[in-house]
């Protein structure tokens, strides 16, 4: 594994060493020069395209941290993934995302010109404060380019980083170019644009560790202000707090973590690091607090898991790694995440258009019955499945489960003729349901002045999701104009119901996706 | 120093064509881009292609074009997907869904390469970064004539998106600004989108060969970001867009090999300086654009506030003029009511002096008959405006005076006769003051 490590660290010095120009058997990497960005390391010996299984050794040795190169290597991109997934979720959430993408970019003119500069103020153009210096200086001067362009002329903000980004990178590229005639070595250079996770050294690690703990420190002292930043920049304005100050202290977070990322792991790499864990700390929470530490997890476990997969596949470049270990986790919260996850919204979307179905079939038995001129409604009056199908604009297969669910429950019975009727138990849930159902259509009628006959309708598209309280909020709003004992007659002829069951099937259907995407956002 | 030493007709001539072409098509379809507001896509794209070149050569196992660009359009298009896909299911918002697709796309296609690291035989032709310079290796020879092969490819592009644009221009218009609508009435605007995007990909992919991608991202943004200032018709948009990419290839060019020199280096990157001068040329644009530039919105500015100032200066002499009549004012005494510099008080009313408005004299100033009819107008405009605020607007008297002092500055004779019969025909203002008369023609 040493031998291992110790080929792909002296490959890629001596492939660092060569200007660009004379990468000769890489030549797919110089179709430009953004290939370099996402930091490859290559074993140019690797002959076959497959990737060779690694010998448990090589598992044992990586996973038990045995080497010191391994170690530097993971810890210092895990903690570069910990502070970028904290950075990231406040630029995520003020719809920055792109932001490290363009400031990435703006810093490559200040190192060229730095590295030009150096010299005649006798410092040595190569090193890593010249260099760092100059990046920084040319990130913040992104940041009031993209404030310039944003605020004063009438662009907006996607414009603004893209006119930063590819600006700055041209000006960068020909700075460079003039910087490779000049003193003839630039390899300081490349490996710090390119960046170098494989030969991260003790350094470059502590180097990250401080950027990262700078920023832990700044976002917990400013926690409460960024946060309002975030949501509500007007409200913090109008609080007094100084946004344009908070902004740039936001945006110096941003240059401060590419600039330490960018020379550790790359361009792209850095912009995946700011993007992708907070976009998937989203996934799993509501609380900033929480999304702020799960997307640092999601960071930290990206840089760790990558950096130590490189490590165990040997052709398997780390910058690459950690950013593909880092989407996975993006798609596994995506589809798992605890509060906003694709499953999830599927199984409470389906939960409630089960329940939806419920109550308008045990409502449909109600109102079955009492439109029946005979004594009312009563437990065990028959109620014919055909009429039942006609009421709703509803899938005969749907209706069966529903009907079968019910029976299981003991709300309903069977006949033998195939009718259905309610039980005890059925009767008094069906005649809460329609209780509901009309005081909500009362109250439209009475307190939002919607006409008798559209009351219907409207009411289906909240009766689903009233909760008690707010029932017993609408009992008493309605006693003072009518006594409420027992179930409210129906505002309206029932007879429409069925006529406009019909009618406006597409607006009443209840899996129709607009209106339980509606209750849902009710809810 | 000769601007054009160094040119040859040969050499820097193809070059400036390859560069224009790639500008122009480049900036075709990112006037579309600009007003979705996916200026950032043409980025996003460049770099999501490369498992797409990836795939193509590991699968033909050469070099052609026709498999790159097959591959990268499919990948492009895939982008747009994903994004679309991540935005719409996870409720992420764009920006940050189109970080995810590009970034893991891109790594992808960097494992993919590594894999392939040994395999890929290459031909210069697309070496480099942006290396427009190096694109003489590879010629066609069409009509007798050796022409560079970049050149070629550049131009069908180029075609390609002028024919797209026409062709489709008022689709593409509607499925900008109102998708809504668009898709209501037959055009799709998922197909035109999905269209543009195999448009950008293609450009790109031609370009990302040839020239390099710096220049390719530059033009999809900056040409129509700064047309987009200069104008406020699409048409225009996309004709100066094309101007200004052509315009900065040129001068890309030419400051690559000259620039340099002044300083003892050699010739830089063409597509650096490329996208740098169309940087400058968006910065003059941003600062001179006649409706929107920074430069000419303080200038408007600063004149509206002197135009204001001096009306207020013949409106103070025409207040103290009706309570004691025929005084004179110094300039000193003015300046203290109207807290404002004393050298701009004294430059405008030697102005005033000029027009005939005010009389100098050693104790001060004094309105003549035209000042006095002019301070008359911006008084009885104030006070009408009192009048009216206190009337219909029902603001109490304490309240009305700042509002009426910034609206008198923009009352007209026909607004004024129109106060008049609204508030009917006042003597005085809610203050008590009198309301001075129109002056009978």
């Amino acid at each position: 594994m040493i031998g291992l490590l110790l080929m792909l660290t002296t490959l890629f010095t001596a492939f660092g060493s060569g200007s660009l120009a004379d990468a000769p058997d890489f030549r797919f990497s110089i179709f430009d020069l953004r290939l370099f960005e996402g930091s490859v390391t290559i074993a140019e010996s690797l002959t076959d395209r497959s990737i060779d299984w690694p010998e448990w050794n090589q598992w044992k040795r990586v996973l038990s941290l045995r080497d010191y190169n391994t170690r530097i290597v993971m810890l210092g991109t895990g903690l570069l993934g910990l502070a970028a997934g904290i950075v990231g979720s406040f630029t995520l959430l003020r719809r920055r995302a792109l932001m490290g993408d363009a400031l990435s970019h703006a810093t490559l003119p200040g190192v060229g010109l730095a590295f030009l500069l150096a010299p005649m103020f006798g410092l040595d153009g190569k090193s890593l404060p010249v260099l760092l210096t100059g990046a920084a200086l040319s990130g913040i001067a992104g940041v009031a380019a993209i404030l310039y362009v944003r605020n004063l002329t009438r662009l907006k903000e996607d414009a603004a980083l893209g006119i930063v980004l590819s600006v700055f990178f041209g000006a960068g590229i020909a700075i460079l170019t003039i910087a490779q005639q000049g003193a003839g070595h630039v390899a300081g250079l490349e490996t710090f644009i390119y960046g170098k996770t494989a030969s991260i050294v003790a350094d470059d690690a502590r180097l990250i560790a401080g950027a990262a703990l700078a920023s832990l420190i700044i976002v917990a002292l400013l926690f409460k202000e960024l946060t309002l930043l975030c949501f509500d920049d007007t409200f913090a304005g109008s609080r007094g707090y100084p946004v344009v100050l908070l902004d740039l202290v936001l945006m110096a977070l941003v240059v401060l973590i590419t600039i330490i990322g960018l020379q550790a792991v790359g361009m792209v790499l850095m912009i995946a690091l700011l993007v992708i864990p907070a976009a998937a700390a989203r996934f799993w929470t509501h609380d900033l607090k929480r999304m702020t530490l799960i997307s640092a997890g999601i960071g930290g476990a990206g840089g760790l898991v990558g950096s130590a997969m490189s490590a165990v596949f040997p052709n398997l470049p780390s910058g690459p790694m950690i950013v593909i270990v880092c989407s996975g986790l993006f798609f596994l919260s995506m589809f798992l995440g605890g509060s906003r996850g694709i499953l999830v919204r599927v199984a409470r979307r389906w939960q409630l258009n089960r329940a939806v179905d419920h109550q308008h079939l045990l409502r449909g038995m109600y109102e079955f019955l009492e439109m029946q001129e005979a004594p009312g409604v009563a437990a065990g009056r028959n109620v014919p499945f055909a009429s039942l199908l006609s009421m709703r604009s509803w899938s005969s297969f749907r209706l069966r489960r529903e009907i079968r669910r019910c029976l299981r429950n003991g709300l309903l019975v069977r006949n033998n003729d195939q009718s259905l009727s309610l039980t005890e138990s059925g009767l008094a849930e069906s005649s809460r349901l329609v209780h509901e159902h009309r005081l909500w259509e009362l109250y439209l009628i009475t307190h939002a002045d919607v006409a008798p006959g559209r009351v219907d309708q409207a009411a289906d598209a909240i009766e689903h999701v009233l909760e008690p309280e707010l029932i017993v909020r609408l009992e008493e709003l309605l006693r003072q104009e009518r006594a409420t004992q027992g179930v409210v007659p129906s505002p309206h002829p029932l007879e429409q119901i069925a006529a406009d069951a019909h009618t406006n099937t597409a607006t009443t259907v209840v899996g129709d996706p607009q209106t339980s995407s509606q209750t849902e956002r009710l809810r | 120093m000769s601007l054009i030493e160094n040119w040859s007709w040969h050499y820097d001539g193809w070059i400036v064509l390859a560069g224009v072409l790639c500008a122009v098509s480049a900036s075709l379809p990112g006037n579309f881009l600009l007003l979705r507001r996916m200026s950032l896509l043409g980025d996003a794209i460049s770099h999501a292609i490369l498992p797409g070149l990836a795939v193509a050569f590991l699968l033909t196992g050469s070099r052609s074009s026709l498999p790159m660009f097959v591959g990268a359009a499919v990948v492009g298009i895939l982008t747009a997907l994903f994004t679309e896909w991540i935005r719409n299911l996870g409720e992420v918002d764009e920006g940050a869904s189109m970080g995810v697709v590009f970034t893991t796309l891109f790594a992808i296609g960097l494992v993919l390469i590594v894999q392939a690291a040994d395999h890929v035989d290459l031909d210069p032709g697309c070496v480099l970064y942006g290396a427009i310079e190096s694109m003489f290796v590879h010629t066609v020879v069409i009509a007798g004539q050796s022409i560079p092969r970049v050149v070629v490819v550049l131009g069908c592009v180029t075609i390609i998106n002028l024919l797209f644009v026409l062709v489709f221009f008022k689709e593409l218009k509607l499925s900008a600004f109102d998708p809504a609508l668009s898709t209501s009435i037959g055009f799709s605007a998922r197909l035109m989108h999905y269209l543009l995007m195999v448009i950008v990909a293609v450009t790109a992919v031609a370009s990302f060969e040839t020239v390099g991608n710096i220049l390719v991202v530059a033009m999809f943004v900056v040409p129509p970001a700064t047309a987009y200032l200069l104008t406020d018709r699409l048409g225009m948009m996309i004709f100066l867009s094309a101007i200004v990419a052509m315009a900065s290839a040129v001068l890309g060019h030419l400051s690559a090999v000259n620039v340099p020199h002044l300083f003892g280096y050699q010739s830089t990157s063409t597509s650096g300086m490329m996208a740098f001068c169309a940087g400058l040329l968006f910065f003059g644009a941003s600062l001179v654009s006649p409706r929107a530039g920074v430069i000419v919105r303080i200038v408007r500015r600063q004149k509206l506030a002197l135009r204001i100032l001096s009306e207020d200066l013949i409106a103070l002499l025409f207040r103290m003029d009706e309570r004691s009549p025929d005084c004179a004012v110094s300039v000193q005494k003015l300046c203290s009511v109207l807290l404002c510099r004393r050298w701009l008080a004294t430059w405008l009313m030697n102005r005033h002096a000029r027009t005939g408005h005010v009389i100098q004299s050693e104790s001060g100033h004094r309105l003549t008959n035209a000042g006095r009819r002019l301070g008359a107008e911006l008084v009885r405009s104030h006070r009408l405006w009192e009048q009216y605020l206190v009337l219909e607007g029902g603001v109490t008297v304490d309240r009305i005076h700042h509002q009426a002092e910034k609206l008198e500055h923009f009352t007209d004779r026909e607004l004024r006769d129109r106060l008049d019969s609204v508030t009917a025909a006042p003597e005085l203002d809610p203050h008590g003051s009198r309301i001075p008369s129109e002056h009978k023609d």
